[in-house]
């Protein structure tokens, strides 16, 4: 147990060297000291809790990516109908209970619409998206497939993870994490931001731009109450609008949508000083723009944003340059986070927050603080009592106890993990528990010299006989911290991580660097006895 | 230089003659804490319960102005608000629960955030906001889940591993002695109605690691011992080894707590709850070593011959045929 050849020796102050190289940039960074650039900087990451910043966690309803789909395959199964030569007439169009179905005029045509929907079922992946049953001969009917639906709400939350990364970059906040979690959820994360407002606010916004031709033949009193004709919605007026309650009836189809734009600006118009979001259409867009305006000059059309109404302007002229000017009730700052929204496109499902936590920069700094000092104190009162108690074998304890602090930092720092407000709590228990080993080394270093066993015979039993229940117990912490690990969340992993990267660095310290001193110390002096 | 003993040395307390009322004095203490944890309920934050918890400094202010605040907030429906002070006499932590009926609306929680914390900057417009946890019913939920099987987990998985080490009758012993150490804590936080939030699950954890320890140290003493005094009766084997482990029982317990206590007088108030739970669970954990994961040995039949390996029936035979016995 004593016998350390020098490779030994060599390979265990290698190792606690780079583990405490490793921890060199996180201690320069604490105190404040720039770091040489051409060195490599591995860095322990702070979590929101002591650095400040935003947590938010938000959530996507998969049925709402169900119902839109089912409406997208609507308009797919319209327009291939309309589209087949000859034309295949279709009614009794129904979207009711997740499935679409329609009936065919003709019940000849029926082999011809299998035909022309077959490619629209399958998907890009191979995967069968939806399965056509026909009911009586003359009725089809789509149903999402399994599959498909979590297809579906894979694309939807990829592609609103990047809406969700492009909106924040538009805030102009510095590196911001946004990580999609299980199947429905993003967590975003942004260091630094004290009020969330603004982006819950933003996120909170799914940014569907609609331009679509009010409906001038429906009855006021029927819109009112929500009663339209067939190819008919009724829209109510944004709360910010002066007609806040009341509502628009337009057409269904033959809008334009907001994902044709290329750019969105906020700006101010000269003419009356309004708040506008000045927008570009891409070419398509325009044309179709051009094609709306021309052909109803003089007649309102409704600008809609999420679902409500922002105004309800007319087409003086035909509008043909590709670009459009939005005026409502804006402010400075809502015309320009329409502009980031409608810039970073629509989100392709709504996201509402689920769970948000901030901690302010001060906040987190006084904690770092208070944490530091409770953490120096107790550690000065740990040392003291190891010396006390056990004198030189108290020295080496220490020693030991400051490697260990340093390699966990160092450990932490390669492994890119993140020290928490908890993290803190679990440097102080490791502290306080790693020091157990040392103490039960050395008990039984006593017990042995009691026993009557020489200087040497004691130490390698004492370091022997205490290595069984050293490793024992710290297998079983390991065990329950890894499980906290796994069904923890946030800040407690911090705790988790530090109690666990502890285990390892205590025993590597208290049992094996204290046991290479020791025994180096025994072989330069051969005591013939102890005082421990 | 003269070192400190914390324990004497030869220390011979009779700890194991008082078993069976320390026994029951556990029993009973652990029946007690469960009926508190159901007739007083435990008090949950927002962690588990779901709803909103904001942390403000009246900045210009020596006094946060908590009865005010709590008429304020109360004033908006939603319950009775939690309003303490927090860290500071001029900083508070104001808790809403959420509302019976919405644990279903994910952005329930959100909304009624918001209008607290706008309702009350308004009112006073030079408080600062420190902090601000929102939480979902939905997410509560799993976050109340997740605790539950953490826990239990991590008790079987612990008293698993000691069955693989020592005998049965030790895992046992562990798992009770654990099931003690959760019972009483949780009691606790019910008798007391200290927040209960994801750090207290942590902390559990952590006296899980710490009341193990210390029973496995004892455990393998009395391993050491079962082995060496084979005709020991076992309630003096069972003193002799919690003696023989005293010293370091008192130190370690010592060290810990010497490091704990400046965190919790002098560190972060968001600490506080986690610290206080893991210093209460030192002396329970180290309790429960003692009186209840030692006496039980005595109880499930542990003996000098539990750690001897079994002769199977041909190697009987074979050492009867080489005429060893």
């Amino acid at each position: 147990m004593l016998d350390f050849p020098t490779w030994k020796k060599f390979w265990l102050w290698g190792l606690t060297f780079v583990a405490v190289l490793a921890a060199m940039p996180s201690l320069f960074a604490a105190a404040n000291v720039e770091w040489p650039e051409a060195l490599p900087n591995p860095q322990v990451n702070l979590g929101l809790d002591l650095a400040g910043g935003s947590h938010i966690l938000l959530e996507a309803d998969p049925a709402e990516v169900a119902a839109q789909r089912l409406e997208n395959m609507e308009e797919t199964v319209r327009g291939e109908m309309r589209r087949a030569e000859p034309r295949i007439r279709i009614g009794d169009i129904s979207t009711s209970g997740g499935a679409l179905s329609f009936m065919l005029d003709t019940p000849a045509d029926i082999d011809r619409a299998r035909g022309l929907l077959e490619p629209v079922m399958m998907g890009t992946n191979l995967v069968r998206e939806w399965d056509l049953t026909v009911v009586d001969g003359q009725r089809m009917v789509l149903t999402p497939t399994d599959d498909g639906v979590n297809q579906a709400v894979t694309d939807a939350m990829d592609s609103a993870t990047e809406v969700v990364r492009k909106r924040i970059d538009g805030l102009g906040t510095r590196e911001p994490t946004i990580i999609r979690q299980g199947d429905t959820r993003i967590v975003v994360q942004v260091p630094g931001l004290q009020d969330p407002d603004q982006l819950k606010e933003l996120l909170g916004k799914t940014a569907k731009l609609e331009f679509k031709l009010v409906d001038l033949n429906a009855l006021p009193t029927d819109v009112q109450a929500g009663i339209v004709p067939p190819g008919t919605q009724a829209f109510p007026y944004s709360d910010e609008t002066p007609q806040a309650g009341q509502m628009v009836a337009v057409r269904r189809l033959g809008g334009i949508r907001g994902d044709s734009l290329t750019n969105a600006q906020a700006g101010v118009n000269p003419q009356n000083n309004e708040n506008v979001v000045n927008i570009q259409f891409d070419q398509q867009g325009a044309s179709k723009f051009c094609t709306l305006s021309t052909e109803n000059v003089d007649r309102p059309f409704a600008i809609i944003l999420d679902e409500k109404v922002i105004s309800a302007p007319n087409f003086n002229e035909p509008i043909c340059g590709g670009s459009a000017q939005i005026s409502g009730t804006f402010t400075a700052q809502s015309a320009a986070d329409l502009a980031i929204a409608l810039n970073s496109g629509a989100l392709p499902v709504e996201l509402t927050v689920i769970e948000e936590r901030t901690v302010s920069a001060e906040l987190g700094a006084d904690s770092i603080r208070k944490g530091l000092l409770a953490m120096l104190i107790g550690s000065i009162a740990v040392v003291a009592l190891m010396i006390a108690t056990y004198g030189r074998f108290g020295i080496y304890a220490t020693i030991a106890l400051v490697f260990n602090v340093l390699i966990i930092l160092g450990i932490m720092a390669g492994l890119n993990t993140t020290l928490t407000l908890p993290g803190i709590a679990g440097f102080v228990i490791t502290v306080g528990a790693a020091v157990d080993a040392n103490v039960l080394i050395n008990e039984r270093i006593r017990e042995e010299r009691k026993r009557g066993r020489r200087v040497v015979a004691a130490v390698e039993n004492g370091y022997k006989e205490a290595s069984r229940a050293i490793y024992d117990a710290n297998i079983t912490n390991f065990i329950a911290g890894v499980l906290l690990f796994l069904f923890g969340s946030g800040p407690v992993r911090g705790f988790a991580v530090v109690l666990v990267v502890g285990l390892f660095t205590s025993v590597f310290t208290a049992l094996v660097l204290t046991r290479m001193w020791v025994a180096g110390w025994l072989r330069a002096k051969r005591p013939n006895d102890i005082n421990v | 230089m003269k070192l400190l003993k914390l324990v004497p040395e030869d220390t011979n307390i009779k700890f194991l003659r008082l078993r069976v009322p320390f026994f029951i004095f556990s029993l009973l203490l652990i029946a007690a804490s469960w009926a508190l944890v159901f007739i007083n309920g435990i008090n949950y934050g927002v962690d588990f319960a779901g709803g909103q918890e904001v942390r403000l400094t009246f900045v210009e202010q020596d006094q946060a102005p908590v009865p005010e605040l709590r008429e304020m907030v109360g004033g908006l429906g939603y319950g009775t608000p939690v309003v303490q002070e927090f860290g500071a006499p001029n900083a508070v932590s104001i808790r809403v629960p959420l509302p019976d009926g919405v644990e279903d609306q994910p952005g329930a929680a959100t909304a009624i955030g918001n209008e607290v914390i706008e309702m009350i900057e308004g009112e006073y417009p030079q408080v600062r906001r420190d902090g601000n946890d929102t939480v979902s019913g939905k997410v509560a939920g799993e976050f109340r889940q997740d605790a539950v099987l953490a826990l239990l987990a991590a008790m079987l998985a612990v008293a698993l591993y000691i069955w693989v080490r020592f005998e049965w009758q030790f895992g046992v012993g562990a798992l009770f002695a654990l099931f003690h150490d959760v019972s009483v804590t949780l009691g606790m936080f019910a008798l007391f109605q200290l927040e209960f939030s994801l750090q207290i699950i942590a902390a559990i954890l952590a006296i899980i690691g710490y009341s193990l320890n210390d029973t496995i140290v004892v455990y393998d003493r009395i391993r050491e011992n079962l082995k060496k005094y084979r005709k020991m009766p076992l309630p003096e084997l069972l003193d002799l080894s919690v003696n023989e482990t005293l010293a370091r029982t008192v130190m370690t317990s010592l060290t810990l707590l010497v490091a704990l206590v400046p965190l919790l007088l002098i560190g972060p108030a968001s600490l506080f709850g986690l610290v206080a739970a893991i210093t209460a669970g030192l002396f329970i954990g180290t309790y429960s070593s003692v009186y209840l994961a030692a006496p039980v040995l005595i109880w499930m039949g542990v003996t000098s011959n539990s750690f001897v390996p079994q002769e199977t029936k041909e190697e009987r035979q074979e050492k009867i045929a080489r005429g060893e016995a």
